[in-house]
């Protein structure tokens, strides 16, 4: 693999970049793998990437029934923070946030990581209450987070209306080292790392049925054949009810939209992310210069990928109300992903009934930040059976009553 | 040089002149102008700078598509960036400004980027900057954001305001050209209730200017004579500078109507949102002409050839003296015919097509326009400006045969129709080989709710596009090098090249979708309009495949931009959220209540008397409710009354207790949990009568719970007998609290308020003075007290007398923070603080609350799942630190050592932690592990700080263990 460097660019440059070759290789699959992982989205590929770094197995398939990147990963607001509360939550959290750090140099690929810090906005007495509870908790579990006060939230944010009328801001949870990343990149750069370890990364190949002898998995059925494996990893987000079915078992997961639009670019004038959830809207500004802005899922399950207006309306008002300038921009694109949410709104990272089957999923609305540590410990429990990550994501908990709630900060009013 | 024509000019009006800036100096052109044809007008081909090399940029097309002419238009609150010159109707003292620049338009520091292009192809970005790690977030992200992004932002807030209307139509008939129109009278004619939405501030698209005749009329009188015979129809509704912006599931269309955006206007809303539902959507939405690649296509002066003939025909402006055509098909040679009539020189026709038909070149050589053949244009000359072009053979590799003086270029690439409106939901496209253009799919509509297509198309937009002949070629020439191909723009605004399409094929971005993003083709704020079917076919020819198989991009609202404020409509600022008062508002607000948002209502969460900090009111207020009498305003708490036969069962299913044994009269504290077993409300529930409760609800709660209750009874219990209807608003309710309430309540004469008559736990309608009452003996605080409703609108009325009533006794109202104080003196949990959604009754110690009698009630089963029942649950205890002081709100106690994530152990948390006035010290209530066996015990509690508290766990009731206090 030729590696990524100005220098190199700077070579390429005199034949007009001719001489790059394939970020990722082409390959038809192989008969058999000692791993298969289903879907090429970014959980799927930094799990074989882990797969193959951490534990050295590198005979890996990722199958992907379109284009890689091309689910959530392709379609997030990008916003990564690891201020989270229960401990086994931010534990994965922070694993990923701080993988991000290196992670352009790790895989020589500009991922864009952008630790330009993070704002959850307190706009009742309620929500000041739970994020001071978050930050005692963050304290103890080795995330950096801060309670800021209105003045402080005004300094880093001055687009912001913290005056109100009708929720004036109280103050913020701020984690400095939260930002955003570029989400393609993160799917290419891993992509790019896999094929170079030699894994096969095979777009256009959809899993349609899954193969099994005594209990224990033994491949995967495609739309370009059958494929042996030893172990498999389904990591397929929004459609993750439809391959355990395949695979025999049931989950505690519905599929919704999740919308979000950008504004069209203008110069430089956020510097941080904000989520407002009383008024329910969160924005960021990319490096292209466009508002990118979202805000709740539909009430509905779908598997469409549009959402309906009335939800839009509600986030773009939110955040008129929070950043009263962006009334007079314009909304360029509007788009809608189908997220996988489970009861507790946490992750499922475990193994399944059926042996050598595991299955990463209920990323729901907020899985980008959490690729690569999710990458991590997915990767080590397929490879040994265990891991600490990512011991308490099992997806027996809803039968033992065992929640990771994370919904908790913003519970109820009195 | 651009200029204005002596004559002519459809849409202009030369008697009225019009006076603007343009990057401050001051400029004239006429009603009717667009900003981009007066600016031509003047010879102000530079309008703009592209986002990543800042290439000088003109105007390349005429409408919507626009990628370069985008201006800051505006000032203060007034201020819009982003706008194309195109689509913004000039008005007299318009401001403009040209964007992404410094320091000016003509001087533009940013241009160096360009020297430095072949260092900056396709995704170079993310091949560099890696090394030294911080240098991304610290140097080179904020140099990249700089020199990123268009317009100016905003810094002040809206001046305007916005407005959302609602309608309904058998059929919405999107585009008011001439198949817009002629589907819009039939529908009519069919009596069908009809919409018909034009964007522009004008009828009948492109035919007017392409001279076409309509049933035998010339199209400008066509289209007059029809709106008339419209407009004149009581069931058509016409609405023109109102854009379709998307189509959405079950026929739901927006539209936007841009009202004052061409003639600023203080008394009316800038922007109206139309949200239609219609039976049937007819898109009319025409065909967009697309550019051709060669090398220089996106200088100044190269533009669209229909947009040049817009100019000409519409405003009387003609883009150059010399104007070169370059064409694939027949269209082209309309602008050669327009340019001449109107007495402008076209030296050259070049026609990339192998051959063309006979009588069309010698009618063109009869005017004095030589067509060149299979050509191309080799190069296009100049700086910021074209001077000319270097011709070459198309299927050549570019060596020159001859050079035109020139100072315009019209290109065509061909037409492609305005697909998005259909594909928004879902339609289909198939790939129409002879012309060169993706067409609806007439046979894979958008479908309804019925599964049936609720969108057709009509004219050039269902592909009936009157282009003549076509040859699909899409870049010039055919053979070109790489060197050229670098310099071929497919992307004008995001200064996307051929080059950079085929280096993302060459690395492997293969779809369509990895290409858009590899290189950002289309991702400008025309979205592609202009040539992403032109980078389609160059992705196609690099990976040698078709263009149908490569596919388009996915089409997503809105078809052009539109205002944010448009999409917020009315709800701003006050009225952002409805806001909730009780009726007793205006009296708290008149006497120093210091509010706090509780849902949508506002409570007070104090009163503060002159000079007195919250603190103080608070203590205060806790003081004298305690010692002699306070008053709370508890209108907030739901009030649901549950009525019929099965209501008594029903609420056993609700709540953890038993409901359906509360005698009438009688009141009981009831918990409700969730299916996963969780507490998620409480209140006091009173028997009416024999098949009537009423429920009381946390404020919060009062709209979730009843949803919630209506959720069973419509989707599960469906058959049983019950009603539900929430009260909260008809009714003001008032907690009159303290040893003294009795005693002050019998001043005002009425119903026996006596132990006897009304017992603790009970209930009674009566009167107090003149006030029809009704009367809970409950306490929330452990004080002597009642809660006492009357209708709302009695309910200052009443507050009032109380108030009065008091004063012998130093009454005092009290707010939310008092509440919750003595609540927590007294060990009574509070939703949303004892509990947080992961909290079970039994994690209270209120089990006493679980009905063993009941066979089920909703969360019954979920705690029998093992965690549940699981010993080391945290359990509710009260705290008392060691020194007297506040425990930390939301604190954690912590045990020794680290578990396997390297986290500290936690063994409890602080859920409520108040200064006690009562009791003179900090207490506090939490959950801790084994808590209640623990007694005594001393925890640790870090502050964030690092320092850390110690408390004590103690029994949660701080006040009145015994509850002598409220049952007397
Ligand atoms: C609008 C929106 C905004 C969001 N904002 C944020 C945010 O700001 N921060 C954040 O952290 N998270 C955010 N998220 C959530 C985040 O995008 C997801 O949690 C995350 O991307 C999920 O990654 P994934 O790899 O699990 O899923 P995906 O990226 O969806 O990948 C799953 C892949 O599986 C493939 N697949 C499915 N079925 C099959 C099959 N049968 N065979 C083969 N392949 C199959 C799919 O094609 C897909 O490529 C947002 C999501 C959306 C929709």
């Amino acid at each position: 693999m030729k590696r990524y460097s100005a220098f190199a660019i700077a070579r390429e440059a005199a034949n007009y970049h001719q001489g790059w070759e394939r970020a990722w290789a082409k390959r038809a699959p192989k008969k058999r793998y000692d791993a298969i992982i289903i879907g090429a989205g970014g959980h799927g590929l930094a799990s074989a990437y882990y797969l193959g770094k951490n534990h050295g197995i590198t005979n890996v398939a990722v199958l992907e029934k379109g284009w890689l990147g091309g689910g959530n990963t392709g379609r997030n607001t990008t916003i990564i923070r690891s201020n989270y509360l229960q401990d086994p939550s931010a534990a994965i959290y922070e694993k990923a946030r701080s993988l991000y750090e290196t992670l352009s140099q790790d895989l020589n690929y500009n991922v864009m990581f952008s630790p330009r810090g993070v704002i959850m906005l307190a706009q009742t007495h309620h929500e000041v209450r739970g994020y001071q509870r978050t930050a005692h908790a963050n304290a103890l579990q080795g995330v950096k987070t801060e309670w800021i006060g209105p003045e402080r939230v005004k300094q880093l944010c001055p687009i912001m209306n913290i005056e109100g009328p009708r929720y004036p801001v109280l103050g913020g949870l701020w984690q400095a080292r939260g930002g955003t990343a570029r989400h393609d990149a993160v799917a290419w750069g891993y992509a790019r790392a896999c094929s170079d370890m030699g894994m096969d990364i095979i777009q256009q190949c959809e899993v349609t049925g899954v193969t099994s002898e005594g209990g224990k998995v033994t491949g995967v059925q495609t739309s370009l054949g059958d494929i042996g494996c030893n172990s498999l990893g389904i990591v397929v987000a929004g459609h993750s009810s439809h391959v355990a079915e395949m695979a025999g078992f049931r989950l505690p997961i519905e599929s919704v939209a999740l919308q979000a639009l950008v504004s069209e670019p203008i110069k430089p004038c956020m510097d941080v992310v904000v989520m407002a959830n009383t008024v329910h809207g969160y924005m960021s500004q990319s490096d292209k210069g466009e508002m990118v802005i979202g805000g709740g899922t539909d009430g509905y399950n779908n598997y469409t990928q549009r959402g309906s207006f009335h939800h839009i309306e509600e986030t773009v008002r939110a955040l008129i109300e929070t950043f009263p300038m962006i009334s007079r921009l314009k909304m360029l694109r509007q788009w809608g992903g189908i997220v996988d949410v489970t009861g507790d709104r946490s992750p499922i990272l475990s193994k399944t009934p059926l042996e050598g089957c595991y299955i990463n999923c209920g990323w729901g609305t907020g899985g980008f930040k959490a690729i690569p540590g999710s990458g991590f410990g997915f990767a080590e429990l397929m490879a040994k059976g265990y891991s600490p990550l990512t011991a308490e994501f099992g997806m027996e908990r809803f039968r033992e009553g065992r929640f990771i709630d994370e919904s908790v900060a913003a519970g109820v009013a009195h | 040089m651009s200029f204005r024509l002596p004559s002519g000019g459809r849409l202009i009006d030369r008697t009225s002149e019009l006076k603007f800036t343009f990057n401050g100096r001051i400029m004239r052109g006429f009603a009717g102008d667009t900003l981009a044809s007066a600016l031509l007008a003047r010879d102000q081909m530079l309008m703009g700078r592209s986002f990543k090399y800042h290439r000088p940029r003109g105007v390349v097309a005429s409408g919507a598509e626009e990628p370069n002419a985008l201006m800051n238009i505006g000032e203060g609150g007034r201020f819009e960036p982003n706008q194309r010159a195109t689509t913004a109707e000039l008005f007299d003292g318009m401001a403009a400004r040209s964007q992404n620049h410094w320091p000016s338009l003509e001087f533009d520091v940013g241009a160096i980027n360009a020297k430095f292009a072949r260092f900056l192809p396709a995704g170079f970005y993310y091949k560099t900057f890696l090394y030294p790690r911080h240098f991304w977030k610290y140097v080179f992200e904020p140099i990249i954001r700089q020199s990123a992004g268009l317009g100016a932002a905003p810094k002040e807030a809206d001046a305007d305001t916005y407005e959302h209307f609602y309608a309904f139509c058998d059929v919405l008939v999107v585009g008011g050209g001439i198949a817009g129109l002629m589907a819009a009278r039939d529908a009519a004619a069919d009596g069908k209730r009809v919409i018909v939405l034009e964007q522009n501030g004008h009828w009948g698209g492109r035919a007017p200017v392409d001279g076409a005749v309509v049933e035998g009329k010339p199209a400008d009188e066509w289209v007059s004579v029809t709106l008339q015979a419209l407009e004149a129809n009581d069931n058509v509704t016409l609405r023109d500078r109102c854009m379709g912006a998307g189509v959405y599931d079950h026929g739901y269309v927006l539209g936007y109507e841009r009202i004052t955006d061409h003639a600023p206007a203080n008394d009316v809303p800038r922007h109206r949102l139309w949200r239609i539902r219609a039976g049937h959507v007819v898109t009319a939405t025409g065909a967009l002409e697309r550019p051709l690649s060669f090398a220089g296509n996106d200088l100044p002066g190269v533009m669209l050839a229909s947009a040049v003939r817009d100019y000409v025909v519409n405003h009387a402006v003609a883009p150059g003296k010399r104007t070169v055509v370059v064409t694939n098909n027949d269209d082209a040679y309309r602008t050669a015919e327009v340019m001449v009539n109107a007495g402008l020189s076209v030296p050259a026709i070049i026609d990339a097509r192998p051959s063309v038909d006979e009588a069309l070149i010698s009618k063109f050589s009869d005017l004095g326009v030589e067509v060149k053949v299979a050509s191309a244009i080799a190069k296009v000359k100049g700086k910021d400006r074209v001077t000319g072009v270097a011709i070459c053979a198309q299927d050549s590799n570019g060596s020159v045969s001859t050079t035109i003086e020139c100072d315009a270029v019209a290109m065509s690439g061909g037409w492609s129709p305005v697909v998005h409106l259909w594909s928004h939901c879902g339609g289909k496209l198939t790939w129409d080989e002879d012309q060169a253009m993706f067409r609806p799919d007439p046979n894979r509509p958008p479908t309804n709710q019925t599964g049936e297509g609720f969108v057709s198309v009509v004219g050039w937009a269902n592909g009936e596009i009157d282009q003549g002949d076509i040859a699909p070629v899409w870049i010039m020439p055919q053979g070109a090098s790489i060197e050229t191909r670098n310099k071929m723009w497919l992307d004008f605004q995001n200064d996307v090249k051929v080059s950079d399409v085929q280096l993302a094929a060459q690395e492997g971005f293969e779809s369509v979708e990895h290409a858009k993003r590899y290189t950002t083709l289309g991702m400008a704020t025309d979205q592609g309009k202009l040539s992403n079917i032109n980078g389609l076919a160059v992705l196609a020819d690099a990976l040698d495949t078709g263009i149908p198989q490569v596919g388009t991009t996915t089409f997503r609202p809105p078809y052009t931009p539109i205002s944010m404020g448009a999409i917020a409509g009315e709800a701003r600022g006050e009225i952002f959220q409805p806001l909730r008062r009780t009726p007793m508002h205006a009296w708290h607000e008149k006497n120093g209540a210091h509010w706090e948002p509780v849902g949508h209502w506002r409570r007070p969460y104090c009163f503060q008397q002159p000079g007195e900090s919250v603190e103080d009111a608070v203590n205060r207020e806790i003081t004298n409710t305690r010692t002699s009498l306070g008053l709370l305003d508890a209108s907030t708490l739901g009030k649901i009354v549950v009525k019929g036969p099965d209501a008594g069962k029903f609420l056993d299913m609700l709540y953890t207790n038993m409901m359906s044994n509360l005698k009438p009269g009688k009141c009981r504290y009831g918990l409700m949990c969730s299916e996963n077993g969780f507490l998620m409300d409480d209140g006091v529930v009173a028997r009416i009568d024999e098949d009537t409760w009423l429920c009381h609800t946390t404020t919060g709660g009062a709209d979730r719970i009843h949803a919630w209750m209506e959720d069973w009874l419509q989707c599960e219990w469906w058959d049983w007998k019950v009603w539900t209807l929430n009260l909260t608003e008809q009714f003001a309710q008032v907690a009159v609290v303290g040893p003294n309430a009795r005693t002050m309540l019998e001043t005002l004469g009425g119903m026996d308020l006596s132990a006897q008559a009304l017992p603790f736990m009970g209930w009674a309608d009566g009167k107090i003075g003149d006030f029809n009452v009704r009367v809970y003996r409950i306490s929330f605080s452990g004080e002597l007290s009642y809660e006492i409703s009357v209708p709302a609108s009695e309910g200052l009325a009443f507050w009032e007398a109380l108030m009065e009533a008091g004063e012998p006794f130093g009454i005092t109202p009290y707010g939310t923070e008092a509440l919750h104080v003595m609540r927590a003196e007294k060990g009574f949990i509070m939703i949303g603080d004892e509990t947080d959604g992961t909290v079970i009754p039994q994690d209270l110690g209120l089990n006493w609350a679980l009905s063993k009698k009941k066979e089920d009630f909703l969360g019954n089963r979920a705690h029998s799942r093992s965690h549940m029942a699981d010993p080391t649950r945290w359990k509710l205890v009260g705290l008392e630190t060691v020194d007297g002081s506040v425990l930390p709100d939301g604190a954690y106690a912590v045990a020794d050592g680290h578990n396997e994530n390297g986290q500290r152990n936690m063994i409890g948390r602080v859920t409520s932690t108040y200064y006690s006035p009562t009791l003179d010290r900090g207490i506090a209530m939490g959950l801790v592990l084994h808590g209640p066996d623990r007694m005594g015990e001393v925890l640790a509690f870090p502050r964030v700080d690092g320092t850390v508290a110690y408390a004590r766990i103690v029994s949660p009731v701080f006040y009145d263990p015994e509850g002598e206090k409220q049952n007397v």
